[in-house]
C-alpha cells in the first residue's frame, strides 16, 4: 500500500533549479533511502515532503500523502499533518532540541499541540512511554531532565520520540547519524528500524553514507543535482546497477588504494609515557579542582617511512593527542620526540623539531584565511625554516607543490573561496608538503569530503607516497579509510591506546572487546565488485 | 541595501565638510553678539535664524560641528587604541589571570556611565572638551576590547590560526597577522556606531556644562542656551536638535550600509 | 543554582570594592587637600588643620578609605563640605526622585521595545518591519534631553497636560508622582527603547534560524506558536544583557533629563556640589550611581539563569 507519493516534483528557488522532476513512492513499513553527495537535492527534497520549505521556493508536481494532497493544502491543515500524521528527525541533535525547555515539555508538546483534549497528566504518561520505547527509561532519564545533560545519542532519542509520540505513518530522518558516533549509529539505525517494522511506519531516509544505506533499506533513490539518476529494491539495484553515476558512488564509497610497500628503518616519532589533563570547573566552591584525564599513559612510536593510522569515537582524545604531537599543548608527563629531540622543551615548543612536522586538517573551509592568497598561505609553514627560500627558488617550491597535489601554479595568485572542498584540501596537502616534513599529522583529513572527492584524496596520498616516501599519522573515525590507507593502526579509548598492531590484522583479528564493537558497529557495503565493474 | 550607505555617508560628508570650511569661512563670525538682531526666525539673511544675542546660528552649527565630530573621533580613537590591543590580547590568552583581569577590568569600567567619568574627572580638574574627550574615551575602550575578543575568539578556533601555530608564529603575530585583519570590518562598522554615540554623549555633557566652554560653540551648549527660550524662539532648540539628529543618523545610516557591504553576519553592540 | 548565585555574589562584591577605592582615590586622593580647596588659597594653617581635624582628614588615607566604606556600610556618607549637615540627609530624597524615574523609563522602554522588536521579527521585510525598523533608527539618533525639551514644548507648554517641570514629591499619593515622572521618563526611554527594539528583533532572527525551531515546525506548531514557545525565552538571552547596559544609561540619563524639567533629583545635586567643590557629595553619589548599576547587573546574571538551564547546572 503506497503510503506517500512524490509525483514529478520540481523546485526552484529564485529561479535556480533546485529539484527536477522527481517522483518517487514510501509504502507503509518500508525504508526507503534517499542517497547522493552534497548538492543533490536529497535533503530539500524531505522538506517538500514536511511542506516546510524557505521562503522563496516555486514548486510544481504533486506530494500526497494518504490521499491528501500535500502540495494543495494550506497552512493550518498542514500543521495538524506535521508531527500527527510525519514526523521528522534532524541531522544535529546537539541543536534540533530547544535548549531552555526539558525534555518531557518537548515530548509532551507534540501530544498536546495536536489534540488539546489530552490532559498535562495523560501527556506526561504518553511521553513517559514515548521516551520508553526510544531507549530512555525514566529512572535514568527523567522529564524534567535538559537538553546539555545529554549526550549526542540520547539527545538524537529525544527528537525521535518526539517524531513518533503520535505514531505518524511516515517518519522522515535526514542523515539522523552522521553527527553520531559509529557504535551509537549503530543503535539509532536499530531503533529506527525496529521503530518502522512495529507500527507499520513509513521510513523515509535521506543519508549520503552507502554502507548504511545497503544495510538499512528497502529500497535505493539516489539522487544527483536535483535528479533521480537510479532507483529501485536494494537488492535487485545494488546487483544490477545501470547508471554510470550509481556504479561510480558506490565504487567511491569503497575506495581502495594500494601503497606502496615500505621498509621501516629507525624510529620517526616517539611518545612515550604521555598524559594530558584538562581541569574541570569546581562541582563544589571549596572542593579541589578535579581533573580529567583526556590522555592517559600513551606510548607508541611511528618508524621512518610508516602510514599509521589511530581510530576512536569523539572524545577518546585523539584531538587532544594531536595536538600534543604537534606541540601545541604542554603535557603533564611524559615525552614526545622527533628524531630524538622532545617537541616540547623548557616550556616552549621547540621549533627544530616542529619544522619536521606538518599537520593536515578536516574543515576545508576554515583551514585557510580568506584574506590571503594561495601562494602566501602554502607557504606559510616557511616560517618555519631558518632560511627560507626567496624570489625563484620560492615559486619554484610554490608551483612544485601544487603541481605534486594536482593543481597548476597558476593558482597561485587565487583567493581561497575560489576553490572547491577537494581542491581546498588538495591546498592544505601542499602547504604541508611544502617544507618536505618528515612527518605529516592527517586530522580526519578526509571526513568532510564526498565519497567521489574522498577517493580522489586517498588516491593522491598513495600517490605522494610513492613519490616523497611520506610518514604519516592518519587520524580518523572511519574505520573503512584507515584500514585501507595505513599500515599499522592504533585503536584509542576514553584515552587510552587499547590496542594496536598491522592494520590487516587488527581489522580480520581484532582482540580488545572494543575493537571489536567499533567494527561490528561500522556498517559495511557489501560486497559489489561484479556490480560495479 | 546600497541606499543606507549611501544616504549615510552623504549626510556625514554634509557635517564633515561644514566643519571643515568653518575653519576658513562661515556666513557671519560665530562669535559676534548683535542684540539689535537677536532671536530672528530663519530667513534670507541668516538662513537658520539668530540666538538671544543675535550671533548666527548656521555659523554657530558648524563650528559646532568641529567641536562634537572632534570630540567623538578623538574619542573612537582612544577606545580602539586602547580596547583593540587589550581585547586581542586577552583572546591570545583566553582562560588566564590575564584574560580575566582584562575582562574583570572591562566590567568595571562599564558600570560608570560616560557620564559619571565626566562628573569625577570635572570634579578634580573643572570642565572642558577634553574632559569630555577622554570620558567618552574611556568608555568606548571596554565596548571595543569586548568585541574584538569576542571576535577574536572565534577565529582562533579556526582551523587556519591552528596551521600558523603549526608553522611556529607567535600568538603575538598570528593576532596581527592573522587575526587583526580579520576583524577589521567589525571594528570599522563598530567604530561608526560609537562615533555616533560620541556625538550624543558630547552633546549631552556640553548641555550639562561638563563639556566644551564658551567660548567654544557646540552643538549641547546651544540646546542649552535655547532652553529658556522654547516657548518664544523654538528655531533655537530645533536647529541644533535637527544637527545632531541627522549627524547621528548618517553615521548609524552609514554603519548598517557599510555591515551590510562588508559582512552581513557582523554582530555589532549598540547599547 | 546556588552556587552560581554565590560566586556572581562574590564577583559583586569584588566589584563594589574595587570600584570604590577607584572612586575614592580618584576624589580624595589624587586632587591633594579637600580642605584647601574649601578654604581657598589664604586659608590660615590654624582654620586649616581644626578643618582638617574636623572633617577626619588628619588621618592616613588607608585607615581613611576603610572608616569611608564602613560609615557608608552603616548608612553614614559623611558630612557635606559646604552644608556641614549628613550626605545620607541630602542623598536620600533626591534618591526618591532619580531612581524611580530610571525604573519608570526602563519598564516604559521595554512595553514599547517588545512588542515593536517582536512586530518587526515577525514581519521580516515587509512593509511592517521596515517601517517600524526606521522609527527606530529616528529613535536612536535622538538625543534624550533635546527631545525632553520638545516634549515640554508640546506637551506642557502647548497643550497642558503636564507641568513643565518640578516635583512636589510623592505625598500627595503614588499617581501624581508618577504623572511628574511621565514626561522626564518618555524622554528617557523612547531612545532607549528604539536600540532595544532592534536587539530584540535581530536576537528573534537569530533563534528563528536555528535548528530547534525547525524541530518545532516540524512537530506541528504553527509559526506563531513556534516563535512564543521557543523563539521568545531563547531570544530574551542578549535582550536581556543590553536592558542591564541600559539601566546605567537610564540613570546617567536621568541626572541630564533632571535638568531639563527642574527635578530635585541626584543630578541637580551634583551639579550644584561640583560647583561648590563639595566633594565628598560627589564621592558619595558617584558611588551611589556605580552601585546601582553593578547591583542591576548581578540581577540580569541572575535573571540569566532563570532564562537558561544551562548557566544554572554549569559553573
Amino acid at each position: 500500500m503506497t503510503l506517500l507519493e512524490i509525483k514529478n516534483l520540481s523546485l526552484s528557488i529564485h529561479n535556480i533549479d533546485i529539484l527536477d522532476n522527481i517522483t518517487l513512492s514510501v509504502g507503509a513499513g518500508e525504508i526507503v533511502a534517499i542517497t547522493g553527495e552534497s548538492g543533490s537535492g536529497k535533503s530539500m527534497t524531505a522538506l517538500a515532503v514536511m511542506q516546510l520549505l524557505p521562503k522563496g521556493v516555486t514548486t510544481t508536481g504533486q506530494i500526497i500523502l494518504n490521499d491528501r494532497v500535500l502540495t494543495e493544502l494550506d497552512e493550518p491543515d498542514l500543521c495538524n499533518i506535521r508531527g500527527n500524521d510525519i514526523g521528522m528527525v534532524f541531522q544535529e541533535p546537539m541543536s534540533a532540541l530547544n535548549p531552555v525547555h526539558t525534555i518531557g515539555q518537548q515530548v509532551t508538546e507534540t501530544i498536546r499541540i495536536h489534540d488539546r483534549s489530552v490532559s498535562r497528566q495523560e501527556a506526561k504518561n504518553r511521553a513517559v512511554e514515548t521516551l520508553n520505547r526510544v531507549g530512555l527509561p525514566q529512572d535514568q532519564f527523567p522529564l524534567s531532565r535538559f537538553p546539555h545533560e545529554l549526550s549526542g545519542g540520547q539527545r538524537q532519542r529525544v527528537v525521535i520520540a518526539m517524531a513518533i509520540a503520535l505514531r505518524p505513518r511516515l517518519l522522515i530522518a535526514d542523515e539522523p547519524t552522521t553527527a553520531l558516533d559509529v557504535t551509537t549509529q549503530g543503535q539509532i539505525l536499530n531503533l529506527l528500524k525496529k521503530l518502522a517494522q512495529e507500527g507499520g511506519m513509513g521510513l523515509l531516509m535521506i543519508t549520503h553514507d552507502l554502507a548504511v544505506v545497503a544495510d538499512m533499506a528497502d529500497r535505493i533513490v539516489v539522487m544527483r543535482a536535483g535528479k533521480i539518476v537510479e532507483q529501485g529494491d536494494t537488492n535487485h539495484l545494488l546487483q544490477n546497477m545501470q547508471h554510470p553515476y550509481t556504479k561510480m558512488l558506490f565504487a567511491a564509497s569503497g575506495h581502495q588504494v594500494s601503497l606502496p610497500p615500505i621498509t621501516p628503518k629507525l624510529p620517526l616519532l616517539e611518545v612515550k609515557g604521555v598524559v594530558r589533563e584538562y581541569r574541570l570547573p569546581r562541582t563544589k566552591i571549596f572542593s579541589t579542582p578535579r581533573t580529567f584525564r583526556a590522555v592517559n599513559d600513551v606510548s607508541f612510536s611511528i618508524r621512518r617511512g610508516e602510514r599509521v593510522g589511530l581510530v576512536g569515537e569523539s572524545g577518546c582524545g585523539k584531538s587532544t593527542l594531536t595536538r600534543a604531537i604537534l606541540g601545541l599543548d604542554q603535557v603533564q608527563s611524559g615525552v614526545i620526540s622527533v628524531d630524538g629531540a622532545p617537541v616540547f622543551s623548557g616550556g616552549h615548543p621547540n621549533l627544530d623539531v616542529r619544522r619536521k612536522m606538518q599537520v593536515v586538517f578536516q574543515d576545508p573551509f576554515g583551514s585557510f584565511n580568506p584574506r590571503h592568497r594561495v601562494d602566501r598561505l602554502i607557504t606559510e609553514p616557511f616560517h618555519l625554516l631558518a632560511d627560507p627560500p626567496k624570489g625563484t627558488a620560492r615559486t619554484r617550491a610554490i608551483d612544485e607543490a601544487l603541481l605534486a597535489v594536482g593543481l597548476t601554479p597558476q593558482d597561485a595568485n587565487k583567493y581561497i573561496h575560489e576553490f572547491s572542498g577537494g581542491q581546498r584540501q588538495r591546498i592544505a596537502i601542499a602547504r604541508a608538503l611544502i617544507i618536505r616534513p618528515d612527518l605529516i599529522l592527517f586530522d580526519e583529513a578526509v571526513s568532510a569530503l564526498d565519497v567521489s572527492v574522498r577517493a580522489q584524496i586517498l588516491d593522491l596520498l598513495a600517490e605522494l607516497c610513492e613519490a616523497y616516501n611520506l610518514t604519516y599519522l592518519f587520524i580518523s573515525h572511519d574505520l573503512s579509510v584507515v584500514r585501507t590507507i595505513t599500515d599499522r593502526v592504533l585503536v584509542m579509548k576514553s584515552g587510552k591506546i587499547v590496542e594496536h598492531g598491522e592494520t590487516t590484522s587488527v581489522f580480520e583479528n581484532p582482540r580488545h572487546p572494543y575493537t571489536r564493537a567499533l567494527i561490528a558497529a561500522a556498517p559495511v557495503l557489501p560486497d559489489l565488485s561484479q556490480a560495479i565493474a | 541595501m546600497k541606499r543606507n550607505l549611501f544616504i549615510g555617508s552623504a549626510l556625514t560628508a554634509v557635517f564633515i565638510l561644514a566643519a571643515l570650511i568653518s575653519f576658513v569661512w562661515t556666513p557671519f563670525d560665530h562669535a559676534v553678539l548683535n542684540i539689535p538682531n537677536k532671536l530672528q526666525t530663519p530667513n534670507g539673511t541668516h538662513l537658520l535664524g539668530t540666538d538671544h544675542f543675535g550671533r548666527d546660528i548656521l555659523s554657530m552649527i558648524m563650528v559646532g560641528a568641529r567641536t562634537s565630530i572632534a570630540v567623538a573621533l578623538v574619542a573612537v580613537g582612544i577606545g580602539m587604541g586602547l580596547g583593540v590591543p587589550l581585547g586581542l590580547w586577552a583572546a591570545a590568552r583566553q582562560g588566564s589571570w590575564m584574560d580575566e583581569l582584562i575582562m574583570r577590568g572591562n566590567d568595571l569600567v562599564f558600570a560608570f556611565p560616560s557620564l559619571v567619568i565626566a562628573i569625577l574627572i570635572t570634579a578634580i580638574f573643572g570642565a572642558g572638551a577634553v574632559n569630555a574627550i577622554i570620558a567618552i574615551g574611556i568608555f568606548n575602550i571596554p565596548v571595543f576590547a569586548r568585541i574584538t575578543r569576542g571576535a577574536a575568539l572565534s577565529l582562533w578556533q579556526r582551523e587556519f590560526i591552528l596551521a600558523a601555530r603549526v608553522a611556529g608564529k607567535s600568538t603575538g603575530r598570528i593576532s596581527v597577522e592573522h587575526i587583526l585583519p580579520n576583524v577589521t570590518n567589525l571594528l570599522i562598522v563598530q567604530g561608526t556606531i560609537q562615533f555616533s554615540l560620541g556625538i550624543l554623549a558630547e552633546a549631552g555633557l556640553s548641555y550639562v556644562g561638563l563639556g566644551a566652554q564658551p567660548p567654544l560653540p557646540s552643538w549641547g551648549r546651544m540646546l542649552a542656551d535655547a532652553q529658556t527660550m522654547v516657548s518664544i524662539a523654538p528655531h533655537m532648540a530645533l536647529v541644533p536638535g535637527f544637527a545632531i539628529i541627522l549627524m547621528v543618523l548618517g553615521l548609524n545610516l552609514m554603519g548598517d550600509g557599510l555591515r551590510d557591504y562588508l559582512d552581513p553576519r557582523l554582530r555589532v553592540v549598540r547599547a | 543554582m546556588l552556587r552560581y548565585t554565590l560566586k556572581r555574589l562574590l564577583s559583586l562584591l569584588i566589584s563594589l570594592a574595587v570600584a570604590s577605592l577607584v572612586i575614592f582615590v580618584v576624589i580624595e586622593v589624587a586632587p591633594g587637600d579637600p580642605a584647601s580647596f574649601m578654604l581657598g588659597m589664604n586659608a590660615q594653617p590654624e582654620t586649616l588643620a581644626a578643618l582638617r581635624s574636623e572633617l577626619g582628614l588628619d588621618v592616613p588615607k588607608v585607615q581613611r578609605y576603610f572608616a569611608w566604606v564602613s560609615g557608608m556600610l552603616s548608612g553614614d556618607f559623611g558630612t557635606s563640605y559646604t552644608y556641614r549637615t549628613p550626605v545620607i540627609d541630602m542623598i536620600s530624597g533626591r534618591l526618591w526622585v532619580s531612581l524611580p524615574l530610571a525604573l519608570y523609563a526602563l519598564v516604559l522602554s521595554s512595553l514599547i521595545a517588545f512588542p515593536a522588536g517582536i512586530f518587526a521579527a515577525s514581519r521580516r521585510g515587509q512593509a511592517g518591519d521596515i517601517s517600524v525598523m526606521g522609527a527606530t533608527q529616528l529613535g536612536v539618533a535622538v538625543p534624550n534631553f533635546w527631545f525632553a525639551m520638545i516634549l515640554v514644548l508640546v506637551f506642557a507648554i502647548n497643550l497642558r497636560w503636564f507641568a513643565a517641570g518640578g516635583f512636589i514629591g510623592w505625598n500627595n499619593g503614588f499617581w501624581v508622582g508618577l504623572h511628574a515622572l511621565t514626561l522626564p521618563a518618555i524622554a528617557l526611554a523612547l531612545p532607549q527603547a528604539a536600540i532595544l527594539a532592534r536587539v530584540m528583533r535581530s536576537s528573534l532572527l537569530d533563534v528563528l534560524g536555528e535548528d530547534f525551531m525547525r524541530t518545532a515546525r516540524a512537530k506541528g506548531l504553527s509559526e506563531r506558536q513556534a516563535l512564543w514557545r521557543h523563539g521568545l525565552r531563547n531570544a530574551l538571552i542578549p535582550v536581556l544583557t543590553i536592558i542591564g547596559l541600559q539601566f546605567s544609561f537610564l540613570l546617567a540619563g536621568s541626572i541630564i533629563i533632571e535638568q531639563v524639567f527642574y527635578l530635585p533629583g541626584l543630578g541637580r545635586l551634583v551639579f550644584q556640589s561640583i560647583s561648590a567643590r563639595d566633594l565628598i557629595v560627589v564621592e558619595s553619589i558617584v558611588m551611589l550611581l556605580v552601585f546601582s548599576v553593578i547591583m542591576v547587573n548581578f540581577l540580569v546574571d541572575l535573571a540569566y539563569a532563570v532564562v537558561d538551564p544551562r548557566l544554572r547546572s554549569r559553573t
